[in-house]
This record gives C-alpha cells, structure tokens and sequence, in this order.
C-alpha cells in the first residue's frame, strides 16, 4: 500500500525527520489560506499516487497566496498518468543548495534492507544510476543489529556531506530507517534532501509504500488508504481477499493460484494474440477459496464490458474442486448469462465437481481437460462471438 | 532415495488443531507420511488423530524424536513458529503459511542463516515423494513415483507440472515446493544441487516465475555444476509490468526478473524451455 507525499511526510516529522510545515487543500481556496497562512512564496503539489507528477506540471511555485489559488485550481481535478488529483499539499518553498536522495527498500537478492544515498538527488535520480552507479552508495542493513552509527558515517563521506551535517544526517538517517521498520515499511525515501542556503538539512518530497501482509498489526496505516483514485473492481477484488489487475482482453480468467494465473494469461495471449485476443485480467482466487470468494470473483469479471468469454482454470490442491463448482453455479443462478465459458476442473475433488456443473447444465459451458485445450476453447469462442 | 523426506522422516506438525492443520494432517497420514505429534500452544496433552499434541515443539521433539515439522500457523505467527522449530533444532522446516510480513523474513532468515537447519517456503505447498511421503498440501493423487525431480515456486503451477507428467507416464523422484514470497528459506540452487546427488533423479523440472534472480543464478549453476538435464517452464510471459513507486526499487532492481531474462538466461545454458505446461513433459521425454 502506497502513501501520499503528506503522509509519508506527517509521519517522518514523528521519527525527527525535518520537513516543511505544510497543509492538505482540497480546494483553491483553502490552498490561498494556507498559502496567506505560511506567509512567503510556496510550492503547490499535487498528491497523486503515481510518479512524474513535476513533469506532467502537477507541482508549481507561487509568490502569493492568489497565485497558490490559480495553480491550485490548475493542478486540483488535474490526471497524472490516469490518476486525478483530488488533494494538493501546499509546503514553504525552500532555498535549495543542493539536492541529496536517501532511500531504504528491501533487498530481495541481499535478504536484507538497503539504504541507499547519492549526492545527485532530485527527479532524475534513476538516470543518475544508470549513468553513473558510482554516485550512488548502498548500505546494506543487517536486520537483527540494525543500522549502526559507522554506516551512517560511511553515506556521509560517500557523498561528500560537510561534516557540520553529519551529526542531522545521522539523525534523518536513523529516523528514516526506525519509521521503516516501525511501520512495516517495503519503501521509505527522501527525495530530495535538500541542504538549505542556511545549511540546514530538510526532507522536502517523501514517498513510503507499506507491506499489505503487515498491515494487521498497523491499523493506523491501513486507515490512511486513499481509495478515491482505485478501479472499484480493485476495491472490491481487495475486500473478498482476491488478487485482481485488470488488462486489456476480452478472456476474463479465473484462476486459483498465482503462477497458473500467470500461465493461464500467457496461453490465452499465445493461442489469441495473432487475432488480438488475450486476457481481459489477472484474477488469482487464491488457496483454499470456498463458494463465496468464486461467486464475487465472476461478479467482478461479469461487471467488465470487455469479457466476451470466462474461462476458469482450477487446480485442486487446497482448493477443492467441489466447492469451487458450487460458487459457480450459485454465481451464474443468481447473475444468469449467456457468456460463453469455458471450464477447467482438476485436482481434490475433481468428479464430483464435474458431476455438479453437468447437472446445473449451464447455458454455453464448455469443459476442458487440459490448460492448452482450455485456452484454445477460449480464443475460439471469442472469435465466434 | 529421494530427496528431503521419505517414509522414514518423523514429521510434526505446527497448527495441528487448527481447520487447515487438521485437514491435512488426515492427508499426510492417508498419503503415509510418518506423523508423530502436533504442536498447538495451550492445548498439549490433547490428542488428534491418534497423535499426541504438546505444547511447545521443543517437548514435541523431546518426546517423539521428530526430524521435521510443518507448519500451518496463520500468518502473524509464522515467524515465531519457524524461529521456535529452528530453536528445537528441528533438521527440516517446511512452513506452508501465506502472507508473511516480509520484515519477518528477513530476520527468520538471518537466524536459519546461523543454525543447522533447513527451511522450505514459507507460502509453498511442501514436498511430495511419491509413494512414501508427503510433507504440505500437495494432492497426492496426481503424482506416481519415478525419476523426475521437480523443483517449483509456485503452488497449483507445480501440480500442473507433474500432473502433465503424470498423464503421459512419467513418474517422479520428488517435488519440491519452494514458495514464491521474495524471501524464502531454500532456493532452486539448493533443491539443484540435491537432485544431482540423488541417484534416483535422472531428470529435472524447474518451474519459475517473473521477478527476482533466483532464476538466473538457478542458470549459472546448472551451466557450472549439473550433469543431468533440465527442462524449465516461466510463468508470466504476458504479465502487465509492475505499478512501482519511488526510484529505490528501480535503482534495486533495475531490469531484472522479466520472463524474457529468465528464458534466455536458461537457453544460454542449454536447459530447454517449455512454452506450455503440457510441452514439459513432451520435453521430459524426448
């Protein structure tokens, strides 16, 4: 789960983390108080759960509150790559000298969390890695020690920090990684750390995504989810505990288990693709998924107009193949439709789950033994339909 | 021979009380699996399926010299369930719980790192030899015994695997079910280089999935170590790529873990790469 530039913000200053004194607008309005408020020129951001907000001119300075209202009528309503801007976060502008990046995330490979600094902070952080990785410095954290005071000195000397800033970079430093470990973070990152023209280090842009399998024991994390800019199939995919991401093709799959989602997709994309037929989305009903996770999983695949054709892919290992059969036909009873679809049951269970759905003799069901032969069926009935 | 269990490994099991742990306990022991006790706090003494319960897997394996645990704990204590079978010295490990925070990983992980004991998953299926044991929620049906040792992230990917090995009459030496979560306790590498030791395994299945490196470095190992041939499958050819936020994961990660990648990396090193699950048992038997 991702968070708002403000929030990751709110929650760095709990950690010590210096950062502009800023507030949530709305409305224009409320962006020219606040403005009038803070006194002196500010910058109006746009709060958007996506990047490249600066470059698509989501993020303006103003010298007066009036002008703080302007950019923030431009800016509020506004679609950053699909997403529409609903909040604005007006900070203090600051007087930037320069402009450093400091970021902690999991190292898969390492099994560890990385903290990762470069001298060359700001937008183009990433071309600074490919350019020149040299600029960037790692620390890889050991989890059970944490990170200790001579790594931090190790960031510092990397980028060449005046050591006057050492001791409040070792402050931001220890914050930034106490705020990931206390909130279950997979991505705490500053970007950029600025050195004010006083000489001051200040966080002034912050992003934080939270781990979705930690979010149990955060609840105050969980309730700062922003719904407002999310597909409502994904809401609701969330809520009945399904993994669901929605493409572009007209097969809507069914699938228990994320690998054989995955596989499922790619069979339909190779029998389909010469035709322009492939997956509608990616749908993983996961392990041990009883009658009722089926029949919202097919509600959400029936409300896309796309789907021309449903083919359920199930493989009984906790899942059984039984049940799975029961959520479908209580699903197709109560939504009835003449969707051609095209199911596959093996694994626990799986006579009986067959001998259900012959019995309930669904209108334009088809069935398939194998996940090749299900996928052809499936281009196939696209292309008749 | 097999690999990792067979019918002489003394199992417990974590979470034998609860819905799932229950479940398959009955399975394990219709599959034959030598079930020797359960570990559910607060409820030892108690007795399940004809197996004795205890309340800590220490005294667990005091009393009934188990060599291997599996664990169906729900996910906010999986951690601890693992750290506690590792503190028993329990040899072998096999934690079938999805949903582990990945904090929690890491520093399972640095622990198992220092002990004399082996994990498998979290968030796996467990291990099948068949004929002789299974360890996990593999259905047990859809496997015969054989020479084929496969090795898998994914769950019902694997059963698809050695069911379509199955169908054309392969059978297999054992399966093993590492897990998909970004940190797991045995990688392909090890299960690898345990079935170029076994003189039952002729042939192996490797099935992988889109991102991370294990893949690769599975690769390189099989170019540098193994004698006995490979066939791979990668799930996630179409998948959409990834909604990332923040520039540490790209700088992380940058271009790693594709299908793309992996399928190369593999045909680089001689290992055929099926297209389809049936294919890998065209492949198998060629």
């Amino acid at each position: 789960m991702n968070l708002h530039e403000y929030q990751s913000k709110f929650r760095f200053e709990e950690f010590g983390i210096p950062v502009p004194h800023g507030k949530v607008a709305e409305t224009p309005e409320q962006a020219r108080l606040i403005a009038a408020e803070i006194g002196g020129p500010v910058v109006v951001k746009a709060q958007v759960l996506t990047g490249g907000r600066g470059k698509a001119g989501g993020v303006k300075l103003a010298r007066s509150p009036e002008e703080a209202e302007q950019h923030a009528r431009a800016i509020l309503g506004m679609a950053i790559r699909g997403k529409i801007v609903r909040k604005v976060l007006v900070d203090p502008a600051a007087r930037i000298k320069q402009e450093i990046y400091l970021g902690i995330t999991n190292d898969r490979a390492a099994r560890k969390p990385v903290l990762i600094c470069s001298a060359e902070g700001g937008m183009d952080i990433e071309e600074v890695n490919r350019t020149k990785p040299g600029a960037i410095i790692r620390e890889h954290i050991d989890p059970l020690l944490g990170l200790r005071g001579y790594q931090i000195n190790a960031l510092a000397l990397g980028i060449e920090l005046p050591y006057a800033l050492w001791r409040p970079f070792g402050k931001i430093a220890t914050g930034l990684y106490k705020c990931y470990v206390d909130s279950d973070a997979t991505l705490c990152e500053i970007n950029p750390l600025i050195i004010t023209e006083n000489d001051e280090l200040m966080a002034v842009d912050g992003k934080m995504s939270i781990d979705d399998n930690a979010l149990f024991r955060h609840p105050d994390l969980a309730a700062l989810r922003d719904t407002s800019a999310e597909p409502p199939e994904e809401i609701q995919a969330r809520e009945a505990g399904l993994s669901y991401v929605k493409l572009d093709g007209q097969i809507g799959c069914m699938v228990n288990g994320a690998g054989l989602a995955m596989a499922t997709m790619d069979m339909t994309s190779l029998y389909g693709e010469a035709d322009g037929i492939g997956p509608a989305n990616f749908l993983d009903i996961g392990g041990g998924a009883d009658a009722e996770t089926v029949a919202a999983a097919l509600r959400i695949i029936l409300a896309d107009p796309n789907v021309k054709v449903i083919l359920l892919n199930i493989f009984g290992g906790i899942t059984r193949a039984d049940e799975v059969a029961r959520g479908v036909i209580a699903a197709f009873t109560e939504h009835p439709t003449d969707i051609p679809k095209v199911i596959r049951l093996v694994g626990t269970n799986e006579d009986q789950g067959r001998a259900l759905l012959q019995a309930a003799a669904l209108p334009n069901m088809s069935t398939a033994m194998t996940l090749a032969d299900a996928a052809r069926m499936a281009v196939a009935a696209v292309k008749g339909a | 021979m097999s690999v990792l269990i067979d019918r002489n490994t003394r199992l417990i099991v974590q979470g034998i009380t609860g819905q799932q742990g229950l479940f398959h306990t009955r399975q394990m022991i219709a599959y034959g699996t030598n079930v020797v006790g359960g570990v559910t706090p607060g409820k030892g003494g108690q007795w399940v399926e004809g197996k004795p319960v205890f309340d800590m897997v220490r005294t667990a394996r005091e009393t009934t010299g188990a060599n291997a645990t599996v664990i169906y704990v729900p996910a906010a204590g999986a951690a601890d369930a693992i750290l506690e079978a590792i503190d028993a010295g329990i040899e072998l490990i096999v934690a079938i719980t999805e949903g582990l925070p990945i904090a929690d990983m890491m520093r399972v992980r640095r622990v198992l790192d220092q002990s004399n004991s082996r994990l498998v998953g979290p968030n796996c299926p467990g291990l099948l030899t068949p004929g002789q044991a299974k360890v996990g929620i593999m259905p047990g049906h859809i496997a015969m015994p054989g020479s084929v040792g496969v090795v898998s992230r994914s769950g019902t990917l694997t059963y698809e695997a050695i069911y379509a090995l199955t169908q054309r009459g392969i059978g297999q030496s054992s399966c093993v079910g590492i897990g998909g979560d970004p940190i797991n306790g045995t990688s392909f590498i090890d299960v690898l280089g345990l079935f170029e030791d076994d003189p039952e395994t002729e042939k192996i299945v490797l099935i992988g999935e889109i991102g991370g490196t294990d893949e690769q470095k599975a690769a390189a190992f099989i170019a540098q170590r193994m004698t006995k041939p490979v066939v791979a499958f990668i799930a996630g050819r179409k998948a959409p790529e990834g909604r990332t936020m923040g520039h540490a994961g790209a700088i992380v990660e940058s271009g790693v873990g594709t299908a793309a990648e992996k399928i190369a990396r593999f045909q680089e090193v001689g290992v055929r790469v099926a297209e389809t699950p049936d294919q890998i048992a065209d492949l198998i038997a060629r």
